[in-house]
């Protein structure tokens, strides 16, 4: 397909909020202020697992300055939770609290200060209770109990699911692994910590401006948590000052925001503190995995037996999700026949875990593709020749049943394989690390490897997070004789740009420029609905309705233009902010004339767009997490340095390619490639949230160490087109598929450096010493989990495997019929 | 305990009367309404508040306003001049330096001050002037290349094409 075929599509523009963000005139959550606006602050729970037995507010609510004091009594009571089996939160705890730092109580005060002084002045009486802080302490008491649902003791969630006889495909195998690893717990660290400013007015009705990935879940647990009715609520998502997953849920600050408002009559911020946002949480799950896959000679799968143990923390947030999440994509990337995964997700008292970018998915796909790595070396196979060759199928279905569509993962091997030098630098570093050539004490001793991984990850979830039959994206376009185009979208921009997207899709659609197109996004009241920005949806999701709208916009238009200019309507183009018949373009009239026609034709002209994904869930109990419209895939060649003395990595340069389906803006997905690499090299280096005693061992910025511009490397990234039949314009994800194969490449080539297997992440140089030390001694020379937690899965859900099945012709959705209303 | 202050920001003189334990932070964000000044730490770690004081990159959370009376403070809203946006900022819209933006102001600062000492700095030195300022979604690297392409307009500020 030919490039020129577009005028937006495919452009390096700038995004249509950049100018304000160069500037300062973006208004985050926390920008914003109100005429007698109150601060609020919450009092947190010092204990980690406590019964409360009593609170006495009343030194604070005589502090002057105080406007408002509550507690868990004054709301509701009623639990809540992001997933509709997981209603298990309370804004402000009444009887218990399951870790440090859950909200007790909540002050509104004149400012901050006055506020932060009447929380102190609020007398909590605890009963403490054992606290369990690890997935071996809440199996081992089971008579304690941190909630008292879920599917055992202490047990958030237990899944089995089985696709064919693994058994079967083991004995068929010529090579059969099993390994065990280890993923810690690590946070989003968004630069913008939470905040929330709401206002109940005088008429009985709510706004909530909120830092928040999803507006419309908090607009519907709001009216539940508060019993009000949802109509009379607003939530407005402002600019996000980057998100990762780390505002998806509903939380206290915002809730505790709205109640104070309303008892006081006054607006009410509520900004939390950066230490508050490493409790707060919701990232990345601490998982244990053991995974046994069998090999043939040439290095194909015969099957595949994933097992996983999620910490989950405190509460369930997403955590069934998550849980999926750490089997269900596998089998999406390689061909693998035959699968069964088991899962379990454990109450622990820690932050609860949730999503962060890449949801579930990263930890598997460490141990998977560490796994491949050391069956390479087995079979005595190159790296990436063996995973070009399993590449799974275009157009088929995996043996859990989710279809795939287009696959550009092999040109994606041949790009990072070429780029990187993969060829030549292998073996030269392998002589090597093999030569070992003794050097003078004083010289450091570095060793360099290359490493490489692949992936895939979905974009957007086939399923809401709560059963309907409704849009999962809407959108509204609306024109008039100004010539200016507003598009209307609950879809939230946390940096991402998808207010950019809309608008280069529309400007596209009509042949007008980017700039001539306002976006008013993420407003409950004013926007359609769209679920929020997770699961790398947005652009696929919001693009697909936006064009549909936006080709009904110009249905419109062309029916007049065709009846002024005496032609058929199917003879128009729109190109260059005109409209006109390509061969008689002296006649083409201007957009904002053409428009002008319409509305005196049609009246109004605002149309409508919406989109919901193609109905393609496995016919299973559990079927409905893992579907996609389409899946993204990278495949990542790591080149780095590790110094034996000091067990320091430096990385020297990174090769991604990504299978974007096609470019929107170029741009913009080099951007979410990179900043995916970055997080993703912090995941593999440095970043653990990890606990001493009942507390946070690290809740600063200067202590969870991230990646500054001195420990991320030159990063090399190559975009592949491959016009994916269910994306808008062919597009598919970039913002969260680029994360996984840097982790598990970090790995492999560490190992071929230095030859130590660390199977375990964060790779920190303790770890790298003490596997130096292991090789010297001539003991196996591997860092990682020796031990499995006493555990019984349930019995699995066995199902057929649909494995290599064709892909329906592109499967029909619902509201995609293109006549306009 | 309250003092009286004369801040100087952005060319502007403002009168105030602050308690003495107010951090210049809070004084821009709160007293004078110029909330481009980002905060993400509260504690001198992230580098999302940089502020220029005298051309001198400070963390204005740690900085107080009763000390810098007679220093020409700069924030990002300084950083135009005249509608005409710095080539810092021009080049951070372009290539896309700018995700969710939380960190830009403090970022374009602290690059405003490197250039202003090292007009035509290396890719190492820019990094190492940018080593205290976090930023979680660009992954560095447009934002090396924006600081990359300023430089060359403001020495050549007839070359208008993009470094990339």
């Amino acid at each position: 397909m030919s490039k020129n075929r577009f005028s937006v599509v495919g452009q390096p523009l700038p995004k249509i909020d950049a100018w304000g963000k160069v500037t300062g005139e973006t208004r985050y959550a926390d920008d914003l202020a109100l005429p007698r606006l109150a601060h609020g602050r919450l009092l947190r729970s010092a204990h980690a697992h406590a019964r409360i037995a009593c609170i006495d507010t009343s030194r604070a609510r005589a502090l002057p300055g105080v406007y408002a004091v509550i507690t868990g009594a004054d709301l509701p009571r009623v639990k809540f939770g992001i997933l509709p089996v997981s209603q298990d939160e309370e804004a402000l705890c009444t009887e218990k609290v399951r870790m440090v730092g859950d909200a007790i109580a909540a002050v509104a005060a004149v400012d901050e200060e006055t506020a932060e002084r009447a929380c102190r002045l609020i007398e909590v009486e605890y009963e403490p209770l054992p606290a369990l802080m690890s997935i071996q302490d809440s199996l081992a008491h089971p008579e304690i109990r941190i909630h008292e649902y879920g599917d055992g003791p202490n047990v958030h969630k237990n899944v089995a699911l089985q696709f064919g006889d693994v058994e079967a495909a083991f004995a068929r195998a010529d090579l059969v692994r099993e390994d065990v690893f280890h993923f810690e717990g690590n946070t989003h660290l968004p630069m913008e910590q939470h905040a929330a400013v709401a206002h109940w007015m005088a008429d009985g009705k709510l706004t909530l401006w909120s830092s928040t990935q999803t507006p419309h879940y908090v607009h519907r647990l709001l009216a539940k948590i508060l019993d009000v009715p949802a109509a009379h609520i607003r939530v407005v998502a402002a600019p996000v000052g980057g998100g990762f997953g780390g505002k998806l849920d509903p939380f206290a600050h915002e809730i505790a925001a709205c109640k104070l408002s309303q008892l006081t009559g006054r607006p009410v911020k509520i900004a939390c503190t950066r230490e508050e946002v490493f409790y707060i949480h919701r990232g990345r799950h601490p998982v244990l995995m053991w995974i046994k896959t069998g090999f043939t000679k040439q290095g194909d799968i015969t099957g595949c037996h994933l097992r996983t143990w999620l910490d989950g923390g405190a509460y369930g947030s997403y955590g069934v999700a998550s849980t999926f999440y750490t089997g269900v994509i596998n089998p999406v990337t390689y061909k693998m026949p035959v699968y069964k995964f088991e899962g379990a997700r454990v109450f622990t008292n820690r932050p609860p875990c949730g999503p962060k970018r890449g949801h579930g998915t990263p930890q598997p796909r460490f141990a998977l593709e560490c796994q491949l790595d050391k069956a390479a070396e087995q079979l005595g196979l190159d790296p990436a020749d063996m995973r070009r060759r399993i590449v799974a199928e275009p157009f088929t279905k995996t043996a859990n049943h989710l279809t795939v569509t287009t696959i550009g993962l092999e040109e994606c091997i041949d790009k990072v394989v070429e780029a990187s030098g993969w060829r030549d630098k292998r073996p030269r570093y392998q002589a090597a690390a093999a030569a070992q050539t003794p050097k003078p004490l004083w010289q450091p001793r570095l060793r360099k490897g290359v490493g490489i991984a692949c992936s895939a990850y979905m974009t957007g979830a086939g399923t809401a997070i709560y059963w309907n039959n409704m849009p999962h994206s809407g959108v509204v376009v609306r024109a008039d004789r100004s010539g200016g185009v507003t598009i209307l979208c609950g879809a939230t921009d946390i940096g991402q740009g998808s207010d950019s997207i809309l608008a280069y899709l529309v400007a596209e659609v009509l042949g007008i420029e980017p700039k001539d197109v306002h976006v008013h996004p993420a407003d409950t009241s004013l926007t359609p609905v769209d679920l929020g920005s997770y699961s790398s949806r947005v652009t696929l999701m919001c693009g697909q309705a936006a064009i549909q709208a936006g080709e009904r916009l110009k249905a419109a238009v062309f029916k007049a233009v065709a009846a002024k200019l005496g032609v058929d309507a199917s003879a128009l183009v729109a190109r260059e902010r005109k409209i006109g018949v390509a061969d008689d373009w002296d006649k083409a009239l201007t957009f904002a004339q053409a428009v002008e026609l319409g509305e005196a034709m049609h009246g109004v002209l605002a149309f409508p767009g919406s989109y919901a994904p193609p109905k393609r869930a496995g016919k299973y109990k559990g079927g409905g997490v893992g579907p996609s419209p389409c899946y993204s895939y990278s495949a990542c060649v790591v080149e780095l340095t590790v110094d034996e003395d000091t067990g320091t990595v430096v990385l020297d340069d990174v090769w991604i390619a990504h299978d974007i389906g096609r470019a929107l803006n170029p741009l913009l997905v080099e951007g979410q490639v990179e900043g995916s690499i970055y997080m993703g090299i912090g995941e593999a280096l440095m970043e653990e949230q990890v606990f001493r005693k009942h507390l946070h061992k690290t809740p600063s910025m200067l202590d969870y160490k991230s990646p500054t511009t001195l420990e991320t490397p030159e990063i090399h990234t190559y975009l592949v087109e491959t016009d994916d039949p269910e994306g808008p314009f062919g597009a598919k994800e970039a913002g969260q598929g680029p994360l996984l194969p840097v982790i598990p490449a970090i790995a492999n080539a560490i190992y071929q450096a230095v030859g130590v297997r660390i199977d375990e992440v964060p790779i920190t140089p303790d770890k790298i010493v003490k596997g130096l030390e292991l090789k010297r001694q001539g003991k196996p020379a591997r860092i990682g989990p020796d031990k499995l937690p006493l555990f019984t899965f349930k019995e699995p859900l066995v199902v057929d495997s649909a494995f290599g099945q064709p892909a329906e012709a592109i499967a029909v959705r619902p509201f995609a019929e293109e006549t306009p209303r | 305990m309250k003092t009286h202050v004369t801040l100087t920001v952005n060319a502007e003189p403002h009168e105030l009367l602050v308690p003495v334990h107010k951090t210049l932070l809070e004084v821009l964000r709160e007293d004078l309404d110029l909330t481009g000044t980002k905060h993400g730490c509260e504690l001198g770690e992230c580098g999302t508040c940089t502020v220029l004081v005298d051309g001198e990159p400070v963390l204005s959370c740690l900085a107080l306003p009763a000390e810098l009376e007679g220093a020409a403070i700069t924030t990002v809203e300084g950083l135009a001049e005249g509608g005409r946006l710095h080539p810092l900022q021009q080049a951070f819209a372009e290539l896309g330096a700018a995700q969710c933006g939380y960190c830009t102001p403090g970022i374009l600062l602290t690059a405003r001050s490197l250039l202003e000492t090292t007009p035509a700095p290396t890719r190492q030195q820019i990094k190492e002037a940018l080593a205290g300022n976090l930023c979680r979604c660009t992954g560095y690297t447009k934002i090396l290349d924006a600081v990359e392409l300023a430089a060359l307009r403001l020495r050549r500020p007839a070359v208008e094409g993009a470094a990339r």
